[in-house]
């Protein structure tokens, strides 16, 4: 099948490949019951909990970062400074987060019978799909986007790539380009295996585990939940998942606040871009966008709906995010990361503006090493033209051209991103979505419910936005 | 020469073009256009075949692909860098702020 007359058949091949009639969620235009889909299209906690422990999956440790947090101490004010807590997520058997989401996937895929899985990502989901595809005895391939037309190649990708292959996986690998998507739908509709999308109820309410035994390690060790929790946000998976665990374990007035690297300016789809990040996930170009409009992935109806969950979204640089990276190596004797250190980032700010006896979690940390290192993506910055050099990352970080490392603590700071802009965005995309001006109570309800708004709210909003229009 | 021939079983990357660049998606930005959508799949030779020969592989999950035969025993080409002098302070210096701490 060539490139038309596969994504015309689109919608067959992916309800083939993940096996949900989403169809039976809809309610009307915009609206369908998220709350319906999550709890009859997957697995209870301790299902999953059984799942994942069958897998060497989760109780991953949370480890005080004493250093760091007396670092924080020492440039707040007096009485500030909340204690830090990092979830150790590398401990999980691919060394990242990422395993929590596949595993369920792949554990579905093979109750169903499906003979493998095939997942498009550039980032830690490949060897967490590839690890539980060998564990549990299937075949599988992961899509990666991992060179530019010169065939320059990120190594953070190509390092991702080097361990799906070690855990067994057949790695394509793209140039730049969404159409990723066709040549995956391809792939799904000659193999018959199951679609392992980030975005669906499997691929989300696995990382409910992940909340879920953080407010319990907090609970059991300090008598109380966590006051704040720190998640670095891309596609909005991991934000749903960890905030809806902590919620079903009790912790419900937890803030949490999404961190992501800006990397605004720069385009996802560009082909001279895409070698001057050196963060393929956890920024700008996912979070923005996802939160602002979740369903225009790979499935019908987006499990990740951050906006419903966020209560605060912050941004960093990617040079603070390399001072953090080498300040846990340097301090507190962890080599994780760096991208999974996009949230530890903010922990800085955030902690400085708590109280000393508050408890700050950051949710996750990744494995690390050749092409992900610090010193591999700066090498390969440098080698791409970015200038990398120390100052005030605040003053003079510009994405895809100057990577600008602080010299101290003092340095670090965060940009605060409005939630309300990006409510104003999803209405925006639903009236472009929809092409309509006409939104019925039922979908205004569901705008309002998938944005964490009230219904008045969002009818000011789609009237601003239809009066921008005019203008 | 004898590398260029290379047998059945031999483990070898191949390059597929995937879309012409005037076959590609109307939205891209202009310089991911102009280019062809390119892929690589490692995979074991099914029959002989040299550099720059169409020949078939047998991929991890079991496919068959054809494609242009680029690379014998492909190298991992990614590594840990080298060192970043715009790093190198970091550490030392939260180690002393550490230190100066504890006089207090």
């Amino acid at each position: 099948m060539m490139y038309e007359e596969i994504l015309k058949n689109k919608n067959k091949i992916i309800q083939k490949a993940v096996g949900i009639d989403y169809s039976k969620f809809e309610i009307e235009g915009v609206a369908f019951d998220y709350d319906r889909m999550m709890r009859e299209a997957s697995y209870t906690i301790d299902e999953m909990k059984q799942i994942q422990f069958e897998t060497q999956i989760g109780n991953t440790p949370l480890v005080e970062l004493k250093n760091l947090t007396k670092l924080v101490r020492k440039h707040s004010k007096k009485g500030k400074g909340a204690r830090i807590f990092l979830k150790d997520e590398a401990a999980n058997s691919s060394g990242s987060f990422k395993d929590r989401r596949a595993s369920i996937s792949v554990y579905h895929a093979k109750k169903n019978g499906y003979k493998g899985v095939i997942a498009a990502t550039s980032g830690n989901y490949g060897a967490a799909v590839a690890s539980q595809a060998a564990k549990r005895g299937m075949r599988s391939i992961i899509v990666q986007e991992a060179f530019d037309s010169h065939h320059v190649g990120q190594p953070e990708i190509l390092e991702k790539g080097r361990a799906c292959e070690a855990y067994g996986a057949e790695v394509v690998q793209l140039t730049v380009g969404p159409e990723l998507f066709y040549y995956t739908l391809k792939l799904l509709d000659e193999t018959g295996y199951f679609n392992a999308s980030l975005y669906t109820p499997f691929g989300i309410a696995g990382i409910e585990t992940l909340g879920y035994e953080i407010a319990e390690q907090t609970k059991n060790r300090f008598g109380k939940f966590p006051d704040t929790v720190l998640v670095t946000h891309a596609g909005g998976g991991n934000v749903t998942g960890t905030a809806r665990g902590l919620r079903l374990a009790g912790a419900t007035s937890t803030k949490i606040v999404g961190v992501s690297v800006d990397l605004r300016g720069l385009h996802m789809a560009s082909d001279h871009d895409f070698n001057r990040k050196s963060f393929t996930t956890g920024h700008t170009g996912f979070g923005i966008p996802f939160a602002a409009y979740p369903d225009r992935v790979d499935v019908p109806r987006n499990a990740a709906r951050s906006l419903r969950y966020l209560d605060r979204y912050v941004l960093v640089s990617q040079g603070e995010v390399f001072f953090t990276t080498e300040a846990l190596a340097q301090v507190e004797g962890m080599m994780r990361g760096p991208a999974g250190n996009t949230s530890l980032t903010a922990a800085f700010v955030i902690a400085a503006e708590m109280d000393e006896d508050q408890i700050l979690v950051v949710q996750e940390t990744e494995y690390t090493g050749a092409g992900k290192l610090p010193s591999a993506q700066l090498t390969f910055a440098k080698q791409m033209g970015v200038i990398v050099k120390n100052g005030d990352p605040v003053k003079e970080d510009v994405p895809g051209k100057v990577i600008v490392i602080p010299e101290s603590i003092d340095q670090i700071d965060i940009i605060e991103y409005p939630l309300e802009n990006m409510k104003k965005s999803y209405v925006k995309e639903v009236i472009k979505a929809y092409n309509r001006k006409v939104f019925s109570d039922t979908e205004i309800k569901f705008m309002a419910d998938d944005t964490r708004s009230q219904v008045k709210e969002i009818e000011s909003k789609l009237e601003e936005v239809l009066t921008d229009g005019k203008a | 020469m004898i590398n260029m021939i290379k047998k059945r079983e031999n483990w070898v990357k191949i390059h597929i073009t995937i879309l012409e660049s005037s076959q590609r998606a109307s939205n891209l930005p202009e310089d991911t256009k102009k280019v062809p959508l390119e892929a690589w799949i490692n995979g074991f030779m099914e029959k002989e075949g040299k550099i720059g020969e169409i020949v078939e592989i047998r991929t991890l999950s079991g496919r068959t692909v054809k494609g242009t035969l680029v690379e014998i025993n492909p190298r991992y080409t990614h590594d840990f860098g080298n060192p970043v002098p715009e790093l190198l302070r970091i550490g030392p210096e939260l180690k002393k702020e550490l230190e100066e701490g504890d006089d207090l």
